[in-house]
């Protein structure tokens, strides 16, 4: 029972700070925040860049392909560090996502085309998973893929693509044949974006910003060489992704971050003369949030504590996605009631002296953007039915 | 980094494991809070020979030399099969405060008899207004001659009928409000003035009400300096907290367990009422909210071991302590209702075990303030300008 770090390790970690704070100015932190004219993906690559110049841009991959070499737990601090420092992720779909599809079952002749332009950010990819049938329950999907010598022709829809107006790729699941069980005869597809036939309609959410879109195919050809693996098998590896992607969804630094934005904030905003954080009942709600996010600060030490010792992460790692996405939006919840009036108050509508702070427009766009977190990546409600299924037994 | 349980501990959490699923069903544990006494000597004497009692005190005076955390691993599986033999208040409060205390004297004299099972011990600081507001004391200790004189009463004492001493708050100065003037005082049962009052409480623990009348004290019975007390059960504070926690933690670990395994063989509908969607969603909150509450526990050991070796100071601590019993609160009682809910028309019967693991989480929830207390000193310790 201990939660000391090494020496070696705390070196590391005052190393990844004085990375941080030396080369990291603030701008890709906008995508959410107040300003609709920052140029997000220049900001967020000019990061990535930085990263990649360091050797850090994908600590989660082999070395042979690139990777940092991180013991788990370097890894950990480094992440943690982050998420305090208030430092957007790296763009997931390509570093995260299909990178390590490819280096897991892809040809070398696909590794060598691919992972180097993943790795210095030159080509931005985008996920094509999700269908107007095929939501949580993905192996609905339909989108066609027909095999006609050279090339796979598909056909079909896929939505609530995150940055495909950005994107070089996109990795597709892909119908390409009728098999008995629905998970059968769904391929991995790599197409590249300029391909003739597609088309991407943006789709603008709730916070009033464009990050997602549709994207239309109409017989788009795409060379076989682009199929990941073998034909039909393509559910297999989209598994071995989804796993990738929920694991390291608590986000417990960033929230942390979060919340004491949140106390400053409810420091300076004054209510009948007393400053909110004063307020017993707003209090209490403050305090059911940091209770929670203490627990689960340590539910993820838990796990990575089983995982540095070279086990699989217990049960416990199943709630880290629910409970680190009920708490960030629960924050957000609290930042716009601090906002009060000017909660609803549109960017460039009203200037932060006559609002009489600088929060509200940011605090509304989280938490409308914020409600996503527990659709995606697998609903909270896909999640409940993981745990019941392979932890409870049920 | 690591949160496993070195060879020692694993092997106490083994040894009381054992004595609750093999000497201590059901059965037997009714048994035993219908008997006169609703404790067993027998275990108890057993709980000595097996080295149980002296798991937190100093080697000094014949112990273990444990930690809170392996305070916890007992008090986790001690929960696990509901005991009513009073490990908390004997061992954990009532020893935690002897081992703080700065009259070695008085240690040497009764740390021992803990150890090898002849002292029964509680401590008695409730007063019929006090609610859960440890400074809030009205019984007074006038001082006189080389001694103190106590007038007052102490109510809900824990395993106040088979206590043969008390550590007895009384108030020797100051206001009945004051956290100064508060000293603590080691008293005999059988001391002349010492009403005792027995009563069985919800859970089939025992307690009782104190009731003294010019009961003459020696001052070598004054736990620390007089009137400092209220510093020294802030001390021991989260070794109770803790403690407490970790008893509750077993009861809803296995409150799921129970409810999980009923509904996978409970049939309704033509099918096991653990297939139906509504029910396994209630079931992971249940779940989810044990996991934090484990973690929460983890975080306070982890925390409590940095404080002792003076590598961070108390109030992360304090502030994690608080925490820990509201959120045993918090998710105490969901799963402890949902246990009830989801087990149904038997889930209220008193042959059933469910409703007897519920009402000693209960009686966990108001033991040293309940969730809603802690929650304000957490606010207190963390939202000022």
């Amino acid at each position: 029972m201990d939660i000391k770090f090494s020496a070696e390790d705390v070196a590391f970690r005052s190393e990844v700070r004085e990375f941080f704070a030396a080369e990291y100015d603030g701008s890709a932190s906008t995508r959410l925040g107040a300003d609709p004219t920052a140029d997000y993906k220049g900001d967020i690559v000019g990061w990535q860049k930085k990263l990649h110049a360091k050797g850090w841009i994908a600590p989660g991959w082999p070395t042979e392909y690139g990777g940092t070499g991180w013991t788990s737990t370097q890894k950990f601090i480094y992440e943690t560090e982050r998420g305090l420092a208030g430092i957007p992720d790296v763009v997931p779909f390509g570093l995260k996502m299909v990178a390590p599809v490819i280096y897991t079952f892809g040809t070398e002749e696909q590794k060598a085309r691919f992972l180097p332009r993943i790795l210095n950010s030159e080509d931005w990819w985008c996920q094509g998973y999700s269908e107007p049938g095929a939501g949580s329950d993905l192996a609905a999907l339909s989108t066609s893929a027909d095999y006609a010598g050279d090339n796979y022709i598909v056909n079909g829809r896929k939505i609530w693509t995150t940055f495909a107006q950005y994107a070089d790729w996109i990795f597709c699941l892909v119908r390409t044949s009728k098999g008995i069980r629905r998970q059968e005869g769904i391929s991995f597809l790599l197409i590249d974006m300029n391909t003739p036939g597609i088309t991407v309609k943006p789709i603008v959410t709730i916070d009033g910003k464009h990050s997602l879109n549709e994207v239309l195919f109409e017989d788009v050809a795409v060379p076989t060489e682009n199929l990941i693996g073998e034909q039909d098998k393509g559910w297999t590896y989209a598994k071995a992704l989804l796993a990738h992607e929920r694991t390291g969804m608590a986000e417990v630094a960033d929230s942390k971050r979060m919340l004491e934005g949140l106390k400053q904030r409810a420091t300076a905003e004054i209510n009948g003369g007393k400053p909110m954080i004063e307020d017993p009942v707003f209090q209490m709600r403050m305090s059911d949030i940091e209770m929670e996010l203490m627990a689960l600060e340590y539910t993820e030490l838990r796990v990575f504590a089983s995982m540095a010792s070279g086990g699989m992460p217990g049960p416990e790692s199943s709630l880290l996605k629910i409970k680190g996405t009920e708490i960030s939006q629960a924050i957000h919840e609290l930042q716009l009631q601090l906002a009060a009036n000017y909660g609803g108050a549109l960017p460039g509508e009203l200037s932060s002296d006559e609002l009489g702070h600088d929060f509200a427009a940011e605090a509304r766009g989280k938490y409308m953007y914020g409600r996503a977190a527990t659709i995606y990546g697998g609903s909270n409600e896909v999640q409940r039915n993981v745990i019941a299924k392979a932890v409870l037994g049920l | 980094m690591n949160f496993e349980f070195s060879e020692e501990q694993t092997m106490i959490k083994d040894s009381v494991s054992r004595f609750v699923r093999e000497q201590y069903d059901f059965d037997t544990r009714r048994g035993i809070i219908e008997s006169d006494d609703g404790i067993s000597r027998e275990f108890w004497s057993m709980f000595a020979e097996l080295g149980w009692l002296s798991v937190p005190f100093a080697e000094e005076y014949g112990g273990f030399g444990g930690t809170v955390v392996d305070i916890a691993v007992v008090m986790e599986e001690m929960g696990k099969g509901i005991v009513v033999e009073p490990y908390s208040s004997t061992v954990v409060v009532f020893g935690g405060l002897l081992s703080a205390s700065t009259n070695s004297a008085l240690k040497e004299q009764v740390i021992p008899s803990i150890i090898e099972g002849t002292c029964l011990g509680s401590f008695a600081y409730m007063e019929p207004q006090s609610r859960y507001e440890m400074s809030d004391v009205s019984t007074t200790a006038t001082a006189s001659g080389k001694g103190y004189t106590l007038n007052g009463v102490k109510t809900v004492v824990a395993n106040g009928g088979t206590a043969n001493k008390f550590i007895v708050s009384a108030r020797t100065s100051g206001e009945q409000f004051d956290p100064s003037g508060v000293s603590l005082f080691m008293l005999d049962a059988a001391t002349p003035g010492v009403e005792v009052k027995a009563y069985k409480m919800m859970d089939g623990q025992s307690a009782a009400t104190l009731t003294l009348t010019d009961v003459a004290v020696d001052q070598s019975q004054l736990l620390n300096t007089v009137g400092e007390g209220m510093g020294l059960i802030e001390q021991v504070m989260p070794q109770i907290l803790i403690g407490l926690s970790a008893e509750a933690l077993g009861i809803m670990a296995t409150l799921n367990t129970l409810t999980v395994e009923y509904s996978k063989t409970r049939q309704q509908f033509g099918a096991p009422i653990g297939s139906f969607q509504v029910l396994q969603h209630r079931m992971v909150d249940t779940f989810m909210g044990c996991e934090q509450t484990k973690s929460m526990l983890y975080r306070g050991l982890c925390e409590s071991k940095s404080v002792a070796e003076g590598e961070t100071d108390a109030v992360a601590l304090f502030k994690t302590v608080h925490a820990l019993k509201a959120t045993v609160a918090r998710y105490g009682k969901i799963i402890g209702e949902e246990a009830i809910q989801l087990h149904g028309g038997i889930g209220m019967t008193d042959e059933l075990n469910i409703g007897h693991y519920v009402k000693r989480l209960m009686m966990i929830n108001t033991s040293y303030g309940d969730g809603d207390f802690h929650q304000k000193a957490f606010n207190q310790l963390s939202y000022s300008v």
